[in-house]
């Protein structure tokens, strides 16, 4: 199927949940992202629920905690 | 209102010749009242370019001392002043520039007990803090306060910002929901930070500030700009005001409450 995943068009396996979709994209810190599907927020602990689907765009979203 | 000496009028001349900003924008400047909170490498260049612009009122909260390793970003600081209180250090530089602008100075970390009564003199605040206790602190005292503000963070060679409209636009928690737990995220401390980012994102930061009091262009309201300076990429990700946001949605929050033993070292 194809996502979008960050601005970036890519073809990832069908049948692929949220959580595997972020080790398939090497995100360091899984529970750490701030996930976006489609434009809404998918809360930590519906992680595992989120089952995707082709066409769908998806962002990571990083805590930048530095300004000093 | 507010009449341009001679020597104002010259000084802001090429923002006064400003198509959409002009002689009233300028006079909206002049005006405004901005608070910059960290003086350190945003707040730098925050710092600078507001004092430089003419915004009447300037006021810059930070708590600590200029130190060796801040001068490798924190161009409003020189060598001279290591050990000196970086709020004292910036306004000298900020009055060197503009003598016309009013620099307040708070010597402080903020924290619940003093954030509000602060925060509610501004029409603007910029977050140029380096934790998150400090930055979750901040979107909650704005969005109570009701006083719109731009969130920036940046590490290694990337940084994030966003302009928050409290009430009106998506805030910080809409995003992030909470701090992290302690020492989950790399800071500039531990994992570095390239000097001129912080330029590129505290500019950023100035110019949405700049904006709001002028009423020109588009905030970065419902979205976020992240960018790379390695790949020079910049991309928006837009979003919506979350109606269960923790602090802005629904109930929302109603007072103001610490994030402690989120960041051990916790400081504005």
């Amino acid at each position: 199927m194809k996502l979008t995943i960050n601005g970036d068009a890519k073809e990832i396996k069908d049948n692929v949940s949220l959580p595997e979709l972020l080790i398939i994209e090497n995100v360091e810190q899984p529970d750490m992202v701030s996930v976006q599907l489609n434009d809404e927020f998918i809360r930590q602990d519906e992680h595992a629920s989120v089952a995707l689907k082709d066409g769908d765009e998806i962002n990571f979203l990083y805590f930048m905690g530095g300004g000093a | 209102m507010k009449e341009f000496s001679d020597e104002e009028l010259e000084r802001y001349s090429r923002h006064i010749i400003l198509q959409d900003v002009g002689i009233e924008g300028q006079e909206k400047i002049a005006n405004s009242k901005i608070l910059v909170i960290g003086a350190g490498g945003l707040g730098s260049p925050v710092a600078l370019y507001l004092a430089a612009a003419g915004v009447g009122e300037i006021g810059i909260v930070d708590g600590d001392v200029v130190d060796l390793s801040n001068l490798q970003r924190q161009v409003i600081h020189a060598t001279a002043d290591i050990g000196v209180p970086k709020v004292l250090s910036a306004k000298a530089k900020m009055e060197a520039i503009n003598p016309n602008v009013k620099v307040t100075v708070y010597q402080k970390f903020l924290d619940a007990s003093n954030i509000l009564d602060i925060v509610k003199g501004y029409d603007f605040v910029i977050d140029g803090t380096d934790n998150f206790s400090a930055k979750f602190l901040i979107n909650d005292a704005c969005v109570l306060a009701n006083v719109p503000y731009s969130h920036g963070g940046i590490l290694r060679f990337g940084g994030q910002t966003m302009t928050i409209k409290p009430h009106e636009s998506a805030c910080y928690a809409c995003v992030f929901d909470s701090p992290p737990p302690t020492n989950a995220i790399p800071t500039c401390s531990s994992a570095g930070i390239l000097g001129a980012v912080a330029g590129m994102l505290g500019t950023i930061q100035a110019a949405e500030a700049l904006k709001y009091i002028v009423g020109v262009g588009e905030p970065l309201y419902n979205r976020l700009l992240t960018f790379d300076a390695k790949s020079m990429n910049f991309r928006n990700v837009n979003f919506k005001k979350n109606p269960k946001c923790r602090v802005c949605g629904g109930e929302g929050i109603k007072e103001i409450r610490d994030y402690e033993a989120v960041v051990c070292e916790a400081k504005l």
